[in-house]
């Protein structure tokens, strides 16, 4: 209480400090936004990408295909989170026994890291299909989720294992020390500091595969980026996909928006735990 | 009351058929090595132990009695928290044998999990799990590996916290706690399995002076409640103080052993001598 005064006048500078950033910011943005619309090309753009009838006729089907979207990547979001969870765990076992298990979990996340997202879900979702195989089924949605859970299970089981191996060695030798058995020195005592530590890189990954689910659409299930598509070349206007551009962000946004705050609160914490 | 000085303690009723010691026959015929204490709890004959080609332990033969406190003592690297390590078979060695309470731990096929309930161990840095509250530190064990309901598992926690004075910390994070209440709490985790030994690592090397006087008397007690202990120690007073015999290390090998009074103010070894004369130097005694 006795450091009010100056506390007060502290917090009016930093007032006028955000005013100049804000002013300024303002500025430089209309400045680029005048030179864009005064630009020769404008008209045409304005037509192509911002019409603004379009737009509104665009939204709410654009919107219908978003929900396929949401549907896609809640399935793959879990499927993604349990089999990454495996993977990491063979990849991090060390006893020789396990080595098979290992070298398959290694190449693996190798493999589906190293290539493209699109082209796995082109092979499945084209290839499967074409093969005929009795029993196998040929709905694109299936091929497009098991694409995603491929590519995004190899990443996600490296922040996973990275979240294991971040688990001092000491926490299993108290564990052990105890008479928990391997398996229950993992599961009650690493597991869930390692989880705890990696929910913001797994976030960030989450973020990634809902941007994704749009790649399924090139497979023909109608999703928000198909619909914008189908409406744009039917007449050569771009604006379905600023609308589907704009569903987008809106959900990844507040996403990316939550994995901040979850690293700030994380940092707060380790830096009030480590006083 | 009971400290864990009997494996299966016959204070509290409802542990009759907790199997701490099942299967471990307690041998009595072993003549003990200190008169006037129990039986066998500790042998170790031979061990030998070493990191890749850099030979830690070399021939260690040490025999604790029940009840008994040996203390280590020895230059940092000597091997103390490698013996102990080694005793709780956190670290596999390289030959001689290991027995406790009669039975060879180090015999291959043994159930590693079922003997290491039986030793417990506490570490210099605590080791406590950050992600539970002192309850569930305590209790995770025994509910755990013990399978003793949750009920009768939290009441021993809580007679033990109370014991020790740390009841009202029952539901804190780790973190909130001082390293001595650290310390003491992981204490009072290894002590909830009963185990028939405790091992104790320079457990007071990692806190300020002013914290050390209350994890050394939570020691004290246990040794006055006839918990056996082997603990490897700087505090040299306090070793004086507690220990039934004190074993010194140096280069992987027991240089002396023998009771208090004899090794701090007649040491027959002229490095081990020498060792106390470094820390007389270093103002530890
Ligand atoms: N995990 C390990 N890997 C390699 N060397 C080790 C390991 N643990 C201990 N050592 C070595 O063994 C020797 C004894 O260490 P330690 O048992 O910790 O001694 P003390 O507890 O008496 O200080 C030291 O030289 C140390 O460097
Ligand atoms: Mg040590």
């Amino acid at each position: 209480m006795t450091h009010a005064a100056p506390r007060r006048s502290r917090l009016r500078s930093r007032g006028v400090a955000v005013l100049v950033a804000t002013v300024s910011t303002l500025v430089v943005f209309g400045v680029i936004g005048w030179l864009i619309v005064n630009a020769d090309g404008w008209a045409t753009v304005q037509a192509r990408f911002f019409d603004s009838a379009r737009f509104d006729e665009a939204l709410p089907r654009v919107f219908a295909g978003l929900l396929v979207n949401i549907g896609i990547f809640l399935i793959a979001a879990v499927c993604i989170l349990v089999w990454a969870l495996v993977l990491a765990v063979m990849r991090s076992l060390d006893d020789p026994v396990f080595f098979p298990i290992k070298l398959f979990a290694i190449i693996y996340i190798d493999l589906f890291r190293g290539l493209p997202s699109i082209l796995i879900i082109y092979v499945l979702g084209f290839g499967i299909p074409a093969l005929r195989l009795p029993g196998l089924t040929s709905d694109v949605y299936v091929w497009g989720i098991v694409s995603l859970v491929l590519v995004w299970s190899a990443y996600v089981a490296e922040v996973y294992r990275a979240g294991i191996q971040s688990v001092h060695p000491s926490q299993a030798a108290a564990a052990r020390s105890l008479g928990l058995s391997g398996v229950k020195t993992f599961r009650y005592v690493v597991l869930p500091q390692a989880i705890r530590r990696v929910i913001p890189p797994l976030l960030n990954d989450m973020v990634g595969l809902q941007k994704d689910t749009a790649l399924v659409s090139f497979l023909g299930p109608v999703e928000a980026f198909r619909r914008a598509q189908a409406m744009a070349s039917a007449d050569f206007n771009f604006t379905p996909y600023l609308a589907s551009a704009m569903l987008f962000l809106m959900l990844t946004v507040p996403m990316a928006r939550l994995v901040d705050w979850l690293v700030a609160r994380d940092r707060k914490r380790y830096l009030a735990g480590a006083r | 009351m009971n400290a864990g000085g009997t494996p299966v303690s016959a204070g509290v009723p409802a542990s009759a058929e907790v199997p701490v010691s099942a299967g471990v026959p307690v041998s009595a015929s072993v003549s003990a090595q200190a008169p006037g204490l129990g039986g066998e709890a500790l042998r170790i004959e031979g061990l030998r132990k070493s990191f890749g080609d850099h030979l830690v332990l070399d021939g260690i033969d040490l025999v604790v009695a029940e009840h008994e406190v040996v203390c280590l003592i020895g230059a940092s690297g000597s091997g103390k928290s490698t013996l102990l390590r080694c005793v709780n078979l956190l670290e596999p060695i390289d030959s001689g044998r290991i027995v406790v309470q009669g039975a060879e731990i180090t015999a291959s096929g043994v159930d590693v999990d079922r003997i290491r309930r039986s030793i417990g161990i506490v570490f210099q840095a605590y080791n406590l799990f950050p992600h539970m509250s002192v309850i569930r530190n305590i209790t995770l064990a025994p509910v755990k590996v013990l399978r003793l309901p949750k009920a009768e598992a939290e009441a021993r926690a809580e007679e033990l916290l109370r014991r020790f004075g740390l009841l009202d910390k029952r539901d804190a994070v780790p973190d909130r706690l001082s390293g001595g209440q650290q310390q003491r709490v992981a204490i009072v985790r290894a002590l909830a399995m009963r185990p028939s030994i405790l091992l104790l690592d320079e457990i007071t090397s990692a806190l300020d002076p002013v914290l050390v006087a209350e994890v050394l008397s939570v020691i004290r007690e246990l040794a006055e409640s006839g918990m056996t202990m082997v603990l490897a120690t700087h505090e040299m007073g306090f070793a004086r103080d507690i220990a039934n015999r004190v074993a010194f290390l140096e280069g992987g090998r027991i240089i002396e052993e023998g009771p208090p009074g004899q090794i701090f103010s007649a040491p027959r070894d002229e490095r081990t001598r020498r060792f106390l004369d470094r820390v007389i130097e270093a103002g530890r005694l």
